[in-house]
């Protein structure tokens, strides 16, 4: 077990800053002047404005009654305040929105963490032909804009009658996160020492038993954070599925949804919010809770190389 | 509200492409098994056999359609030549510097353009990411506060923060033009004039962007050890010197890697440019967008294709200088 708190020491540098932070020239008590402590101060709490104001909007508006959604108010809770947009855009079919996003993420996330779990452990531990120009591949894979795909995928996928359905997405979807998965994983895999491995197959374990019953468990951390790498993205994403789901109503993820709140012409501005928060609150709190891994993730895939 | 027979839907469909994935992946397997274990008894059969799902997968969906892609970029296809078209060499190469891409407007504005974006959001990102990750560094009362409500935009959908800031550019009842009002200024015309619009898609993008760098920049800096600035301090340095002596180039193995990625990014950010445009200016586009209106607006499939690969090479070509001019990389080999 002591491995695996090694290991898992990568993934919480931060916590382990305060020790070390007293020898730091940057800390507050030495040199810093009460007078640059308030100015530090007021440019954090400054920026911080700026960084939450935009959402406290979103928050605002989507307070406003229907007849005042328009207003050059600028106070945070509207007077008066009403849930109505809201209940509106539950009608509109939010619910619905929701509820497809959520079986094309979840199915994309799990296919796609499998086939980047075991690829990647291969690897991580073997040398095999052609490991390094594939590895260069998936590299050059992320520099692809999505957009230059979408004119192929788009064209096959009205050869194969895959336009307007789930299933064309999920298989879209799975493959594109697969490169940076496979990334994320192969660095962590290899900070675990190969000595546990070893040692289970000394003790008549096959390869296979080895990675599937010591090594997989032991990177649950790095399986949740990729597992959210790609759950994030599929969830946000609009491009591809705008153009496999094409304009088919019953169908839409919540981006496509929101967005047609927000046409051209029509503007539901107010019920626009109440999507915005309803989507992204959950979402935001989930992804707090965790920055701290996925930064840790970010920086083993791409950092250690 | 909540439709039973479409949630049976979605959960059948979602349901059988599971099923398929599964039963592709088990019958590959198994050829494999019999193929390499059996029959040609390799020692690493079980190497091919881990990687052959994710290879199969980018062959199909990655490989497959860049190939065929490379095809139509030969040919006139669009809508009207859908089923019948025909090859044409490399004319819609030509084209694409010859021609306007979309109505009006010619490759070499969009692409400046998609420099200056680029160049604007990464400078601004790194440098805005830098000054919150030093000010962060330290000891002091609310940091994890700060260090949360700063990475709000970041955790913000980024398609909602698109579409809500596109609101709020609204000339009259958005909060930016009211509060220019408020302090004595003209509003600004963000959706309808150019450059207002181009400078509005950049504020939306250095408020999404700085948060991503802040918290990369700071873990780098937490792992710099302070001895370094004790031993500067005894020759006498002053803190500009020591930022550039000894932050910089301990910073080089995180910066390195993050700018790179950032710019690939940035050059490739859709959502930004495709929202926050509009009213569909040609002089807000950038690349992607443009080769997404070229294709799906104007059904040019033939003339965009070739529009995609030129927009890869210049991606490819800027990394391969870069990671040649850093030394990123040297550790794939390993």
């Amino acid at each position: 077990m002591t491995t695996r708190n090694a290991t898992l020491d990568t993934s919480t540098l931060e916590q382990k800053q305060p020790k070390r932070r007293k020898t730091n020239f940057f800390r507050a008590n030495r040199g810093d002047s009460k007078f640059k402590r308030l100015i530090i101060h007021l440019i954090l709490i400054g920026y911080c404005i700026i960084s939450i104001y935009p959402l406290l909007r979103i928050f605002s508006v989507s307070l406003r009654p229907g007849n005042r959604v328009l207003s050059t108010d600028l106070s945070i809770i509207p007077p008066d305040a009403t849930l109505e947009n809201y209940k509106k855009v539950i009608d509109e079919g939010l619910l619905q929105w929701i509820w497809n996003s959520l079986a094309v993420t979840i199915t994309t996330s799990i296919v796609g963490v499998i086939i980047a779990a075991t690829s990647a452990y291969a690897f991580s531990r073997y040398k095999f032909k052609g490991r390094t120009t594939l590895l260069i591949y998936l590299l050059t894979t992320q520099m692809i804009p999505t957009a230059m795909l979408m004119v192929p995928i788009y064209i096959l996928a009205i050869k194969l009658g895959l336009i307007g359905t789930y299933r064309g997405l999920v298989i879209a979807y799975s493959v594109t996160s697969v490169p940076f998965s496979i990334w994320i994983l192969k660095g962590y895999y290899d900070t675990i020492p190969t000595e546990l491995e070893e040692a289970a197959i000394i003790d008549g374990a096959s390869p296979l038993q080895a990675f599937l019953k010591i090594i997989l468990p032991l990177s649950t951390p790095a399986l949740s954070i990729t597992f959210l790498f790609n759950f994030s993205q599929a969830w946000n994403e609009f491009l591809i599925a705008r153009v496999i789901l094409g304009s088919n109503e019953a169908i839409l993820t919540w981006p496509l949804g929101l967005n047609r709140l927000m046409g051209q012409y029509l503007v539901q501005w107010g019920q626009y919010n109440a999507g915005a928060i309803m989507v992204s609150i959950p979402v935001m709190i989930l992804f707090m809770a965790m920055s701290k891994y996925m930064i840790s993730g970010l920086t083993l895939g791409s950092v250690k190389g | 509200m909540f439709d039973f027979g479409a949630i049976l839907k979605s959960l059948s469909e979602v349901g059988t492409t599971i099923l398929a994935v599964l039963a592709i992946v088990v019958v590959l397997e198994a050829i494999l098994y019999l193929v390499l274990v059996k029959w040609l008894k390799v020692k690493n059969a079980l190497v091919y056999m881990l990687v052959s799902p994710a290879i199969l997968g980018l062959l199909v969906l990655q490989v497959y359609p860049l190939v065929w892609e490379g095809y139509i970029s030969m040919t006139n296809m669009s809508l009207s030549h859908f089923f019948n078209y025909s090859f044409i060499g490399l004319k819609n190469y030509v084209r694409v510097f010859t021609e306007p891409v979309l109505k009006q407007v010619t490759f070499f504005p969009l692409f400046w353009r998609t420099i200056l974006w680029t160049a604007i959001n990464v400078i601004c990102h790194v440098t805005g990411g830098m000054i919150l990750a030093l000010l962060l560094n330290r000891d002091m009362k609310l940091r994890g506060l700060y260090r949360m409500i700063i990475i709000i935009p970041w955790a913000l959908p980024q398609v909602v923060a698109a579409m809500a800031w596109r609101g709020e550019f609204n000339f009259e009842y958005g909060w930016i033009n009211i509060m220019l009002k408020q302090i004595g200024l003209q509003p600004v015309q963000w959706l309808t004039s150019p450059v207002p619009n181009f400078a509005a898609m950049c504020l939306v993008n250095i408020w999404l962007g700085i948060p991503f760098m802040t918290v990369i920049l700071l873990g780098g800096l937490q792992s710099i050890s302070g001895e370094f600035y004790e031993a500067a301090e005894m020759d006498g340095a002053n803190n500009w010197q020591k930022f550039w002596k000894i932050t910089m180039p301990l910073m080089q193995p995180i910066m390195t890697p993050a700018v790179i990625l950032g710019t690939v990014w940035t050059f490739n950010t859709f959502n930004i440019s495709f929202f926050i445009n509009q009213y569909e200016l040609e002089t807000s586009d950038i690349l992607v967008t443009a080769l997404f209106r070229a294709a799906f607006q104007y059904n040019r499939y033939g003339f965009s294709a070739a529009f995609a690969f030129i927009i890869f090479f210049i991606l490819l070509i800027y990394s391969v200088f870069y990671v040649r001019a850093t030394g990123a990389l040297k550790g794939v080999k390993d």
